[in-house]
């Protein structure tokens, strides 16, 4: 009775599984393919409006001086904004992501992640506003007294800016712009350290950090790089923030703290696209296309690097 | 270097739960002690509060007195992290570090120590270990290999290995065949039989037959019911227990009738 129930059961299984299983197959198929035509489509549109851009004589591209001219400041801008931010909020990143998961008291922690998620929804325009208002000014102070002790670096040669709206004040912003996505993922990886790994280290007698040092950093190596990857693609295509802080004059320099800044792609865009016509308009989306480019190979990047670390620990 | 563990009166809690109640209980040096009983009885419990591995749990406590050589386990002033530095311990399932090499992973703890070794010294370190946990012969080719490359029972030895390395005076172990093939089961048996002659061991076990091949003294844990606190029933030398326990449930127990 038993046997013969579960046998016919098995059939009806199989029966309604051969309708299924292909219907969902083709279901994430399709869903798969859709992602694959948006990119493509996406790539197709930058490379037909960007054509004409590329093939101009360089007399007819703003500045007068070629494409690559044109470009090259605006891809330096970008790479060093997203570079300065991501040195910021990397290591404060994890940070925050270690003390939620090892060391606050769950009340604390869930406090301070639920303050992290919030910043993540904060709109972006809303950190070009404080960028400009509030943080600006203040870090004007510390640039000329950057630039005053520490002026013989490069990096602070000034002369100090006095509105404070430099390269600097916008990678601080896209910083806080970019923890909230490092800290959350960051934060999960580290909570999937496995217990007995934990314990395995604890058992040795290690302390906390030296316990962290030992299970839950090389476990989660791979997932915080994937977490700053993440952050990179916003801190490279953040625009409004970038676009309210920065004041550009287009230069490419590793002075942070001058008058002197090169502009971001996705700012420059967003500035100049209103009044653009023509020629102009094939330039910003050829920008667009290096922007998209950029983003790519970093994240190609990343992958690779995550892939071959994962290899070489043979896991 | 073995020691011998006094424990008398000792109460673990988790949180408000009373976990164990009022164990008192002697784990000779240069011995094997065996815990056995059924689930949830509390034996785990007592076995990580030996070397203060209890207390990572959040909310988790214990009442009363482990001495170790003169001194309380849980005195005030008494580092834990130093105490699972004499006290050593191999879980249930073998959880070499997965990022690391073999000999890193026999390495792991005595690096903790903060020593410096130079390669000669660290190369000995390991190669002592590996040849007390009787794995040298299977490894020695493939040390820069990750220990997560060995099998099930390798790595369990690599485990014991890397808590041999660090020279503690007594080895925990919580089921440590528990996710091993026979012929592995055996290795950690043998295994376990010349550790003895350096070592105190307290192992907890779920195999009756296991308890009896590898103990020297046998302790039989027990619960009135879910949700009660467990108790020690019983304990002795293995022969005895085995054969004429004085406690009814022991010999319930023990003969399969339950649990």
């Amino acid at each position: 009775m038993w046997s013969t129930g579960t046998a016919t059961q098995q059939t009806s299984q199989t029966g309604r599984r051969t309708v299924a299983d292909p219907f969902f197959a083709g279901l994430t198929r399709a869903a798969a393919t859709v992602i694959l035509l948006a990119l493509a489509g996406v790539a197709a549109f930058l490379c037909s409006e960007a054509w004409p851009a590329v093939t101009a004589p360089s007399d007819r591209i703003a500045g007068g001086d070629g494409l690559v001219a044109y470009l090259w400041p605006l891809v330096f801008g970008t790479l060093l904004a997203a570079a300065l931010a991501l040195a910021i909020s990397a290591p404060l990143a994890i940070g925050v992501a270690l003390f939620i998961s090892h060391f606050a008291p769950r009340r604390l922690a869930l406090l301070i992640s639920y303050v992290v998620d919030l910043l993540a929804a904060v709109p972006s325009v809303v950190y070009g506003l404080w960028g400009i208002f509030y943080l600006a000014p203040k870090l004007s102070h510390i640039y000329s007294w950057l630039a005053d002790h520490v002026g013989w670096l490069p990096l602070f040669a000034g002369p100090a800016s006095v509105t404070g709206r430099t390269i600097l004040t916008a990678g601080v912003v896209l910083a806080v712009m970019t923890l909230p996505v490092i800290s959350a993922l960051s934060r999960e990886v580290f909570l999937q350290t496995p217990r007995l790994q934990e314990e395995a280290a604890l058992a040795l007698g290690a302390t906390r950090w030296e316990m962290i040092r030992m299970a839950v950093l090389p476990q989660g190596r791979s997932g915080v790089v994937s977490a700053t990857m993440l952050g990179l693609g916003r801190a490279l295509g953040e625009t409004m923030a970038v676009a309210l802080v920065l004041s550009a004059s287009g230069l490419v320099t590793f002075n942070l703290i001058s008058t002197d800044n090169p502009s971001t792609i996705a700012a420059n865009i967003a500035l100049q696209f209103p009044e653009a016509t023509g020629i102009q308009v094939n330039t910003l989306v050829a920008s667009g296309l290096a922007l998209f480019v950029i983003t790519f190979v970093v994240n190609f990047a990343a992958r690779g690097l995550v892939a071959r670390s994962s290899k070489s620990e043979g896991s | 270097m073995a020691k011998t563990i006094d424990v008398s009166d000792l109460d673990i809690y988790y949180g408000s739960f009373k976990a164990v109640e009022d164990v008192t209980l002697t784990m000779a040096s240069r011995s094997v002690t065996a815990l056995i009983g059924p689930s949830g009885c509390g034996k785990s419990s007592f076995l990580r509060s030996l070397n203060r591995m209890h207390e990572v749990i959040p909310g988790a406590r214990v009442e009363g007195k482990v001495i170790m050589d003169g001194r309380g386990l849980y005195d005030v002033d008494v580092d834990p992290v130093l105490v699972r530095r004499d006290i050593g311990m191999v879980f249930q399932r073998p959880n070499p570090f997965p990022t690391m090499s073999i000999a890193d992973n026999v390495l792991a703890g005595k690096r903790l120590n903060g020593k410096r070794m130079n390669r000669a010294e660290a190369a000995e370190i390991v190669e002592r270990a590996l040849v007390s946990a009787n794995l040298w012969n299977e490894v020695k080719d493939r040390l820069r290999k990750p220990g997560a490359s060995l099998s099930g029972g390798q790595q369990q030895r690599l485990c014991i290995a890397r808590a041999l390395a660090v020279e503690p005076q007594v080895l925990l172990m919580d089921e440590p065949c528990s996710a091993l093939d026979p012929i592995s089961t055996t290795a950690i048996e043998d295994l376990i039989h010349t550790l003895k002659e350096r070592y105190t061991i307290v192992i907890v076990t779920h195999n009756m037959q296991q308890a009896a091949r590898v103990s020297d003294t046998t302790a039989f844990f027990n619960l009135a019911g879910a949700g009660r606190p467990g108790h020690l029933i019983e304990s002795g030398s293995t022969p005895k227990i085995f054969s004429t326990p004085d406690n009814p449930a022991t010999e319930a127990y023990i003969s399969g009738r339950f649990g």
